[in-house]
């Protein structure tokens, strides 16, 4: 037996040598990864980026469903057209508003479910558990009727039992003026898409380890001093990701405005006013311009998110 | 903890439970109230009823409310299970292969999930008319595959992902083929990740409105959801508030089922998907 | 049961990093080959390429007189045990073992008596129908083995097996694998980082460094022959001392005074400006025990204490020295490749349990100037290696371990295992 390494032999010319830097293996499982995957990602494109680009060529033409003869190219003049008009900008502003508000709410209200949750004794956790998954699981059109129905002048009980309110009365209409409407709107989505946020939030608050709390207790922190400068900063990564779906969801509002105002009072989002005019007027091409506005905001709104604060999906997936 | 401490915890611990289900409570309530009582603007019905459940699973309505929970079921399964298949294949590639567009495949997933529905449906509506899918049950699921796909495969590939790499590798060296490693050890290892991300596909393509509205215009495929929507604008009852809950509560009847048999999996997925994924 | 050859075996990535550049080393049949090196060094790699879970970049690896770089895994008939077992956690510990046989579809009565006569050995009869999560770490890593051994492979492949388990664990199922490699007498190769498994189990030790192969030998002539700084300092704990040197005349000038060489050593060394001496802990002692006539054999110095640690048996000193700027970096940069943090320069130095030397003192050390290496600082080569004496370590290593294969397999299945510990017991006695 040798004591060192051997000496070299004659270096035999290897059969599987490198091709191109990869092996034979490698290609192998490159291909099967897209045999895997292909037909996945092909149905996604198909029933998106095709209908996309289908809108955005729709947009360009002045075209009306029930008078095919007199589609016309008129370029750009639909966007012209849309954006020109108060409509528009009535509902984009309504569409922000609802955003803005529901996400805000849904933040501090969901931190502190999970908060709730986090602490809970082993014996309720399952029952708040369940109770929480119950909203999130509820169609949103069973929740936008339940809440309009609360509302509801006739068949609602929001009144008789808030009469003590002031500018409650048993025959306040929340349905006949725009900002009861939108309140109302939003108090249902709220409801509704809260627990999703509590929940991302409390598999947050889980990745917290306890021992930082713990050391924080030990250099003197109060409850506060401690949510703020250990448990918060550690979670942001749950929080943004939180905040960028829930935002991108909520600007999408459309099921319950649907139900609740049917966009009545001034109370339509950009979904809404693009399902109108597509889908009630039958005018493809404007409908198709307001459709590309709306995708439009969303990628810039989605962009902003992880540009302005550096929301980095790969860590937040813990990679 | 001390006992105060304890007492707040359980105190708010009870609020969240009557938070989530005080508008079901009231929709079940109000389900209950007879066509005569549904005005009584007080929370509980003065005269318990089943009159409206009659009118939706028997009377004036069931011809709009049957078909519509026939359709829901048929079309939601069927979406379901094709987008597990299909996201069952491409979370395997993507957590156990190594090959270019791993991360294009999941960007493309992530770009699909924030793609606002309502700009899709123009297109679909026109293009479906033209060729003929317009009011039909693979005219929804085709679309409803947009809104479950990438949730499954980000969902899917998160769990696989768990699932350690070495198992393969010593059942290959164990003397298993691909497809044996496959199936005999990964596969009772996702059974449950695929379960579990099959109830979410579910609940998604149940909560859908805007495809059921926009797609469809007969009971030949309208969904519940669409069909619930719909129940005002119909003219063939005087008040639908009651009808419209009691077919409200049949439709949360099976969500509720599911979150009650599997709280635990269903948060898991959800926050794995997001989290983690 | 097979040799595994390996011919110029490179290992690239994608970004052309070789993990393993040109390995050529011969596994005999029957044989238990560590595989060591500090983290990073491309053992696991080599382990994944014999096994076929890794592609071969260029070389030829053959098992058994036959080329297998193109086979799967599964086509060539070995069995490897996972750092993490990798137990399939949907199983029995039952079907778990059974896996590889029900894969070739032995019949059921076969799989059962193959199975109980694994579980008979590894003591695992009474957790059959466990699931892995019920079970220790301990048990966890029998079961990996029943798996290993229910199938008549080729050979064993050991990946870090015991790095999951407690320091006492470690040890007993340290006997356990040598024990069981002893009577089945079959081809083994057994990847570690811990230089304390790399001495006790191995035949021989294939120690690695960034890719490459810097000595294949016994574990007693690793430990008394090195070829070089990287292998002296990696193999033994403590580890050997590395001091500055100059030579004058046949004497090198060290911190710890002057230490005389041999002709035939002087000769060897002669030539260079700086020089570092090699010295273990034990080539040390309390000149106040030695023995009157041993004392002649070596050198005394005095020097400063800075800590003594005393374990019962053993006792350490550690005594500060210093060095010139260029030894120090060097000196730190080996120990950080050594996996460790080398924060000051200091002898450590092995005296009996029973010295009286305490901290903070002054005392008077003996040292064995018979055994010191001298390495060249710049190369590190081993400029005082006796190849000869080393080559007949590894001969006489290789002759005990067809005898105690031979009496392993004579006893047949007895179980008491009793070749299996005279051969760590005689490696053990190696080490020390």
């Amino acid at each position: 037996m040798s004591t060192t390494t051997l000496p070299p032999t004659e270096k035999t010319q290897p059969v599987s040598a490198p091709r191109g830097g990869i092996s034979d293996r490698a290609r192998a499982e490159r291909k099967l990864g897209w045999m895997l995957a292909g037909p996945a990602f092909a149905v996604m494109m198909l029933v998106t980026a095709y209908p996309i680009l289908q809108a955005v060529w729709y947009s360009l033409f002045n075209y009306r469903l029930t008078d095919p003869e007199n589609r016309a190219f008129n370029g750009l003049s639909n966007y012209v057209v849309i954006l020109s008009d108060g409509l528009w900008w009535q509902s984009l502003w309504v569409t922000v508003l609802i955003t803005v508000v529901t996400v805000a709410v849904e933040l501090v209200l969901g931190f502190a479910l999970a908060l709730v949750m986090a602490k809970a004794l082993q014996a309720i956790r399952p029952v708040v558990r369940a109770a929480i998954l119950i909203p999130y699981a509820v169609i949103t059109v069973v929740s936008a009727f339940a809440w309009q129905f609360a509302f509801d002048v006739d068949t609602g009980f929001v009144n008789s039992w808030f009469a003590w309110l002031p500018g409650v009365a048993a025959d306040t209409d929340w349905f006949g003026s725009q900002g009861t409407s939108l309140l109302v709107i939003c108090l249902a989505e709220i409801w509704k898409t809260t627990p999703f946020i509590s929940l991302l939030l409390l598999a947050g608050l889980a990745q917290v380890p306890d021992v930082l709390q713990e050391a924080a207790q030990v250099d003197g922190a109060t409850w506060w001093q401690r949510m703020w400068k250990v448990t918060i900063p550690n979670m942001k990564a749950a929080i943004m990701v939180a905040l960028l779906f829930r935002s991108l969801d909520a600007f999408r509002v459309f099921d319950s405005i649907f139900v609740m105002t049917a966009g009545a009072n001034g109370t339509e989002s950009v979904s809404f006013l693009a399902y109108r005019q597509t889908i009630a007027r039958v005018e493809i091409g404007l409908g198709s311009a307001v459709s590309v506005l709306l995708f439009i905001c969303v990628v810039l709104i989605a962009f902003g998110f992880i540009k302005g604060f550096k929301i980095d999906l790969a860590q937040a997936r813990g990679e | 903890m001390s006992s105060r401490q304890k007492t707040w915890w359980i105190v708010g611990g009870i609020l969240i439970i009557i938070y989530a289900l005080f508008p079901i409570a009231w929709i079940i309530s109000l389900s209950f109230k007879a066509p005569s009582d549904i005005a009584n603007k007080s929370f509980l019905p003065s005269d318990p009823s089943f009159e409206n459940y009659t009118t939706i699973l028997t009377g004036a309505a069931s011809d709009l409310f049957l078909p519509a929970l026939r359709n829901s079921f048929g079309i939601c399964l069927i979406a379901t299970a094709i987008s597990c298949i299909l996201s069952m294949f491409a979370a395997y590639a993507i957590a156990r292969l190594d090959f270019p567009g791993k991360k294009l495949i999941l960007s493309a997933a992530l770009g699909v999930a924030i793609f606002p529905v309502i700009s899709i449906v123009t297109p679909l509506f026109n293009l479906w008319r033209q060729i003929g899918l317009y009011d039909t049950w693979p005219g929804l699921i085709i679309p409803y595959l947009s809104l479950t796909l990438p949730i499954s495969i980000w969902t899917m590939s998160a769990f696989f992902r768990e699932i350690p790499w070495e198992m393969e590798q010593a059942a290959q060296v164990d003397g298993a083929t691909t497809w044996q490693a496959f199936r005999k050890v990964i596969v009772p290892l996702a059974a449950p990740g695929v379960f579990t991300t099959a109830i979410i596909a579910f609940f998604i393509a149940w909560n859908d409105f805007a495809y059921g509205i926009s797609l469809t215009s007969t009971s030949a495929a309208r969904p519940v959801p669409a069909a619930l929507g719909l129940f005002s604008g119909a003219s063939q009852f005087e008040d639908p508030t009651g009808s419209i809950a009691a077919a409200a509560v049949i439709v949360t009847i099976p969500v509720v089922v599911l979150v009650l048999l599997f709280q635990r999996r269903i948060v898991a997925g959800l926050t794995n998907g997001a989290v983690k994924g | 049961m097979a040799s595994i050859e390996m011919r110029n075996i490179v290992k690239q990535y994608g970004d052309g990093f070789p993990a393993v550049n040109d390995v050529s080393l011969d596994i005999a049949d029957g044989e238990f080959m560590i595989l060591v090196g500090p983290s990073g060094c491309g053992k696991s790699t080599l382990l994944r390429m014999i096994v076929g879970l890794e592609d071969i970049t260029s070389g030829d690896m053959i098992i058994g007189g036959k080329r297998v770089n193109d086979l799967a895994p599964r086509e060539r008939n070995l069995s490897m045990v996972f750092q993490n077992y990798a137990l399939y956690p949907h199983m029995t510990v039952y079907e778990n073992i059974a896996f590889p046989l029900r894969l070739s579809k032995t019949p059921d009565d076969e799989v059962r008596r193959r199975v109980t006569e694994a579980s008979d050995v590894l003591e695992l009869k009474e957790h059959l129908e466990r699931k892995p999560a019920n079970l220790s770490g301990g048990q966890r890593q029998r079961v990996a083995m029943g798996r290993a051994i229910v199938r008549q492979a080729e050979a064993f492949l050991f990946d870090e097996p015991l790095s999951n388990l407690d320091a006492k664990l470690r040890g007993q199922m340290r006997t356990e694998i040598s024990r069981l490699q002893r009577r089945l007498g079959i081809t083994t190769v057994y990847v570690t980082h811990d230089q304390t498994e790399a001495m006790t189990l191995g035949d021989r030790v294939c120690v690695l460094r960034k890719g490459k192969i810097q000595q294949v030998a016994s574990p007693r002539e690793l430990y008394e022959q090195p070829v070089n700084l990287f292998v002296a300092g990696f193999i033994g704990s403590p580890p050997m001392n590395f001091l500055p040197a100059t030579l004058e005349g046949h004497a090198l000038s060290t911190p710890f005074g002057s230490i005389t060489l041999d002709e035939q050593r002087a000769a060897a060394v002669r030539g260079r400006d700086l020089l570092l001496v090699g010295i273990r802990p034990e080539y040390f002692e309390d000149a106040s025990l030695v023995d009157e006539a041993k004392l002649p054999l070596g050198s005394i110095f005095r020097a400063r204490v800075d800590v003594t640690e005393w374990l019962g048996d053993s006792q350490y000193a550690y005594i500060p020295y210093e060095a010139p700027e260029a030894i120090t970096a060097q000196l730190r940069d080996l120990s950080r490749e050594l996996d460790s943090e080398e924060l000051r320069t200091q002898a450590i130095v092995s005296i009996d349990s029973t010295s009286r030397i305490r901290e903070g003192r002054e005392a008077e050390f003996w040292l064995d100037s018979r055994k010191v290496h001298v390495f060249d600082p710049q190369t590190g080569e081993n400029l005082t290696r006796d190849a000869e004496a080393g080559a007949r370590l590894t001969q006489m290593a290789a002759e005990d371990r067809v005898e105690q294969v031979q009496d392993a397999q004579g006893r047949g299945g007895t179980g008491d295992g009793g070749g299996g510990s005279v051969g760590s017991g005689a490696h053990r006695a190696g080490a020390a």
